[in-house]
């Protein structure tokens, strides 16, 4: 799977607001809700059921980024925002670090295979170190459309 | 302590795969031994102790996943790992069960 199959960039935020966990939930799902991707009334029931996923186990992966993520089935096909943070965000990572990227994930509640084919992708790109620099240094949600879409194309990258 | 190297194959049978938390519990049981881990599929060789490098093997129900550990406790490592991903399904159903809501 490719970012572009399943990122929605219209909704992606390249300086989140909000500067601690949850706010950063909500902030990314009433983008996808903006950008009509959750469907009518479900954007607080995604963004809670996101939040009681997290309390069980953190998402910060390490390295300055987290996925947090849920099935849910409001969703027909997995959908997924970026944001970065210039501030980082305490998101009780396993390496305690703060988070700088955060990757929101909703998948279909019953297609699991597609899911794990989006974090394939995610976590592909995440762990290679200069994909995680140019994410940080992104200014706007173009350029952060742009490294997307050219990870896509350069699996080194 | 004597170095060995020792392998196994096994096969993911929880119906949702090896998502973020089978993939946590993995990395967990991992890195209570001493020994190296390496976990791949068809494409890729990862290392067994890393959520973020695990994360990247999308193993899916049926998938068949080589480990290989390295160490002095290699061959405890392969089989708790093995009893992990094939016997305790990382605690969740296989496709025929009923989901746990």
């Amino acid at each position: 799977m490719r970012f572009a199959d399943f990122v929605c960039f219209d909704a992606v935020i390249a300086d989140v607001q909000a500067t601690e966990r949850n706010g950063v939930i909500a902030e990314l799902a009433a983008a996808l809700d903006r950008a009509g991707r959750l469907g009518r009334g479900n954007r607080d029931k995604i963004t809670r059921a996101v939040i009681k996923r997290e309390n069980e186990a953190s998402t910060g992966v390490g390295k300055g980024v987290a996925v947090p993520h849920v099935k849910h089935k409001a969703v027909k096909d997995v959908i997924a925002v970026v944001a970065r943070s210039s501030k980082g965000i305490d998101f009780s990572a396993l390496d305690r670090q703060p988070v700088y990227a955060v990757f929101l994930l909703i998948s279909p509640a019953e297609e699991p295979d597609k899911h794990l084919q989006a974090m394939e992708t995610v976590f592909k790109h995440i762990q290679q170190e200069k994909f995680r620099r140019f994410l940080r240094q992104s200014q706007t949600a173009e350029e952060i459309e742009d490294l997307l879409r050219e990870a896509d194309e350069n699996p080194s990258l | 302590m004597e170095e060995v190297v020792y392998e196994s194959e096994v096969e993911i049978r929880n119906a949702d795969g090896l998502h973020m938390r089978p993939a946590m519990q993995f990395v967990d049981t991992a890195s209570g031994f001493e020994s190296e881990i390496k976990v791949s599929n068809d494409q890729t060789e990862v290392d067994g102790k890393s959520i973020m490098q695990m994360s990247m093997l999308a193993a899916t129900y049926g998938t068949k996943l080589k480990l290989r550990a390295e160490g002095c406790d290699a061959c405890e490592a392969i089989e708790a790992l093995r009893e992990l991903v094939e016997v305790k399904k990382f605690d969740e159903p296989g496709p025929n069960e009923k989901k746990k809501e």
